[in-house]
């Protein structure tokens, strides 16, 4: 080999390396600058929780802070034998639960999916923060690429998507221990994608809702149900549109009628819950931690119950308690579900 | 399309790979759809009018050209036939002609520019005159189109038909190749001005992938965006925050906004430069400096020697001389002698056409009375050095500092104050507050308020000054190292890892320190405005 084609060989390989390396620094710059919502708001962490669970659900729970904050699978587990998982994020938009609906379905069919039509309300993307609490935990996947479509803002680019570096380059000046700690991989928020609460804010006031103009849904709002409701014909799958028991953001009368014609004309089950509260036993008093907004636990828990006992008579779903494995794996869920409710209510106790 | 925006990243990553997948011969044709895609994006109405420049320039350029053809063919078919005179009447009427058509052609276009980039100035001259008649009748302001870079191409092709009047070379036959000489996209929104003989071989020729060429093209583009991003963007919001409020920031607030935007200023129109010249050096065409360390001046004719190189070249060729040597001017130049002295008299040609060369320039950046002082400005400052000169001469045969490495430090430092002092009026654009803040640097000490408090109130953190001052620090090495040659060409020489290393840091530097993104508003570099 001649001194020249070595020296370009050199080159080459030193080029690659050079390349390797500096992805990795990028790979791992990234990592270090991405929100690890480990701190106060650790909402943005659930999403991404799902593509470690056994996929195997009964029940599939899509939508909002209304599922993920008043719904406890280990409540249905323990009192039904009801194996479900609630896919929601805050402020959690339609087509974004669309697509989580679509890309779960690639994994497994569930007998149910619930859906909490709060989000009806909205018929265009709202806030990037928001945005990127759903769709950075996503995997990969053409769902995850129309999610991306579906809700990005004017402002917003997609490739900040695919590279979130680009997005979250300025973070670098406000890095705090969690972002180290974190780096490559945060802990566990979620059970089974509730985020639990027990603390207490009594409901002293409800703010009256605004006077709107039209109450109408948009039909960007609407085109998204319709396509939940066929992909769940397609997929064999029952969905069940329901409203959260939350006192407010005001949830319009003129709102549920349109839900329940819709829901009449799909041949769809619905429940609102607002008018079932006292049937399921919640005191207002005690069974919200933030005056209304959403349910503590305690209230989860009997919202759960209810519902439970609803899945099994109207979808009529079996008890599952009997299968070993699962079992085995809901132990140790639950173990972990009880760890963290006496850790909180300790801390609420000492804060008290 | 900003050059820092993704779409256009996106953009020249596409041209880069399919200039070098399509046949050579395509190349050029490929240039020219892409620079009208990316000059479309500026709206399609911006199209007709550097269509109808292109169109213009080629045709009067064309006619020009053959007439220079068809006099030299009659005049050898006449050679024995015509007398002395006879040929000279012939060659008068002849440049009479060609003189016509370049004039036609130059009012039409220096006529669009004047129009859209200038008719809102007159209107509101006009209304101030009005105002001050106590006339209460206003000429509404025009919502004109000012098309992306009008300044920039409208230069660059009368450029080139002066030098086709002037026989410098032959015209483009090409509508097309010349529409891609007046459109060629990277140097389209900033500059450099170019000249089409520098250009025409670059452009029109065929290139092979040279991986050299291209890696020095890609990191000079890179270069331009670590100055962009990282330090012009970053510096900005300081530069808003202290010219925003002029209640506020005085004093010693006045003379940090006047370093800040110099820094500013420097890093985001030579950062565009670097881009422009780094995406044609990729293309594999060579693009003339438009900087070389101006900030390093000894003198203000140096310093203009060194800033924006090809706009200055463009002033000095097409207009200083131009008017300098035009006979109303040797008339002046000959009554001036007589009624002035040899001494004084000679002087005079000159400085007229450096007032009104200045005056343009000035008017060139901006169509108010802030830029008309600030290019006058230069120009007095240019006459009173060159009248000191004697002073300076006296000075230095009587103290022997010329050479002392610190006497130069003072001649930089001074020049560069004195740019800085003059660019308040691109600052404030307004040019009695100009003056104000001015004054104000002498009177209000407020220095201490302002280190302590002021400075860290301007929307820049702590992080943000290491930033800015640890890029500021890069960009003096580079400058300084690059005295010696060619900084990549250095690189180069070193093992490959080096360089790897140096532009990989440079990379992950700009991604990560870069002000850009959401919470950033898009900045335009500072050039496209022109």
């Amino acid at each position: 080999m001649t001194e020249k084609k070595k020296g370009r060989g050199k080159r080459i390989v030193s080029v690659v390396i050079g390349l390797v390396v500096i992805v990795a620094v990028l790979a791992l710059l990234q990592r270090l600058v991405m929100p690890k919502y480990m701190g106060d708001v650790k909402e943005g962490a659930l999403i991404g929780e799902y593509y470690d669970e056994e996929k195997d659900f009964d029940v599939v729970f899509i939508g909002d802070c209304e599922v993920y904050e008043n719904f406890v699978p280990a409540t249905l587990w323990e009192n039904y034998g009801i194996n479900s998982y609630i896919r929601g994020s805050a402020q959690q938009l339609i087509w974004q639960s669309y697509y989580l609906m679509e890309e779960t379905l690639q994994y497994e069919k569930p007998d149910v999916i619930v859906f909490n039509v709060l989000s009806l309300q909205y018929n265009e993307p709202q806030k990037e923060a928001y945005n990127r609490m759903t769709i950075d935990g996503m995997r990969w996947s053409t769902s995850k690429v129309g999610c991306i479509q579906a809700s990005m803002l004017e402002s917003e680019s997609f490739i900040e998507y695919v590279f979130p570096l680009l997005r979250y380059h300025d973070r670098w000046s406000e890095l705090e221990p969690e972002d180290f700690k974190y780096i490559l991989g945060a802990e566990k928020v979620g059970h089974n994608g509730y985020y639990m609460q027990v603390g207490v804010v009594p409901v002293e006031y409800i703010p009256e809702g605004k006077i709107l103009g039209d109450y109408s849904f948009g039909d960007n709002a609407w085109s998204y149900l319709d396509k939940m409701v066929a992909l769940c014909e397609e997929n064999d799958v029952e969905l069940v549109l329901i409203k959260a028991p939350s006192l407010y953001p005001e949830w319009y009368e003129e709102w549920d009628v349109q839900v329940e014609e819709y829901a009449e004309a799909h041949n769809l089950k619905y429940i609102n819950f607002l008018e079932h509260t006292e049937e399921i036993g919640l005191d207002f008093s005690t069974d919200t931690y933030d005056a209304g907004l959403h349910l503590n636990l305690y209230g989860a828990v009997k919202l759960t119950d209810y519902f439970g006992a609803w899945l099994v008579e109207e979808c009529g779903l079996e008890d599952r308690r009997g299968e070993e494995e699962l079992s085995n794996a809901w132990e140790v869920k639950l173990e972990c579900f009880y760890n963290q409710k006496e850790e909180l209510e300790a801390l609420k106790e000492e804060e008290f | 399309m900003l050059f820092t925006s993704y779409r256009f990243l996106a953009f020249i990553l596409g041209l880069f790979l399919l200039y070098y997948v399509v046949p050579k011969k395509c190349q050029w044709p490929l240039l020219l759809v892409a620079s009208y895609i990316f000059y479309a994006f500026a709206g399609w109405e911006c199209l007709v009018f550097i269509g109808a420049t292109t169109l213009t320039t080629y045709g009067a350029g064309l006619l020009i050209d053959q007439n220079h053809a068809r006099q030299k063919n009659y005049l050898a078919e006449h050679k024995a036939d015509l007398s002395k005179e006879e040929k000279k009447a012939y060659k008068e009427k002849q440049k009479n002609k060609r003189f016509a058509l370049m004039v036609v052609c130059l009012v039409f276009n220096f006529g669009i520019l004047a129009v859209l980039k200038y008719t809102n100035f007159v209107i509101a001259n006009i209304n101030g005159v009005l105002q001050m008649t106590g006339s209460e009748n206003m000429l509404s302001f025009r919502n004109l189109l000012l098309p992306l870079g009008i300044s920039f191409y409208t230069f660059q092709s009368m450029g080139y038909l002066i030098d086709i009047h002037r026989g410098k070379y032959s015209a483009q036959k090409n509508v097309f190749k010349f529409a891609l000489f007046v459109s060629f996209f990277p140097q389209l929104i900033q500059g450099p001005i170019s000249r089409y003989d520098d250009l025409e071989k670059g452009l029109f020729g065929q290139h092979a992938f040279d991986w050299q060429t291209v890696s020095f093209g890609l990191q000079r583009i890179l270069w331009g965006f670590f100055k962009k991003l990282v330090i012009a963007d970053r510096m900005l919001i300081g530069v808003n925050a202290l010219i925003g409020d002029t209640d506020t920031y005085t004093g010693f607030y006045v003379f940090l906004g006047m370093l800040f935007y110099a820094l500013q200023l420097y890093a985001d129109f030579t950062g565009g430069i670097d881009i422009t010249i780094g995406i044609a050096q990729v293309l594999g065409i060579p693009m003339q400096e438009n900087f070389n360390r101006p900030y390093f001046s000894k003198g203000i004719k140096e310093y203009w020697r060194r800033w924006h190189i090809s706009l200055g070249s463009w002033f000095t060729d097409y207009l200083f001389y131009p008017i300098s040597v035009c006979k109303p001017m040797l008339k002046v130049s000959k009554f001036s002698r007589k009624v002035l002295g040899e001494k004084i008299g000679k002087r005079v040609p000159v400085y007229a056409a450096s007032i009104a060369v200045w005056f343009v320039t000035g008017i060139w950046h901006g169509a108010a009375w802030n830029f008309v002082v600030w290019g006058l400005g230069n120009c007095f400052f240019i006459m009173l050095s060159q009248e000191c000169e004697p002073l300076y001469e006296k000075f230095h045969a009587r103290f022997a500092v010329k050479d002392k490495m610190w006497f130069k430090a003072f001649q930089i430092g001074r020049t560069f104050l004195l740019m800085c002092s003059l660019r308040m009026l691109d600052c404030y654009r307004d040019v009695p507050m100009t003056f104000r803040m001015f004054s104000s640097m002498f009177t209000d000490w407020n220095i201490g308020e302002a280190v302590t408090v002021g400075m860290w109130n301007l929307g820049l953190g702590v992080h943000d000054y290491v930033v800015l001052a640890a890029g500021t620090v890069i960009l003096f090495t580079v400058s300084m190292v690059g005295r010696r040659g060619s900084v990549r060409e250095m690189l180069a020489k070193k093992p490959a890892f080096v360089s790897i290393a140096v532009f990989g840091a440079l990379f992950i530097a700009t991604v990560l320190f870069g002000a850009y993104g959401m919470g950033y508003d898009a900045s335009q570099f500072i050039y496209n405005q022109f």
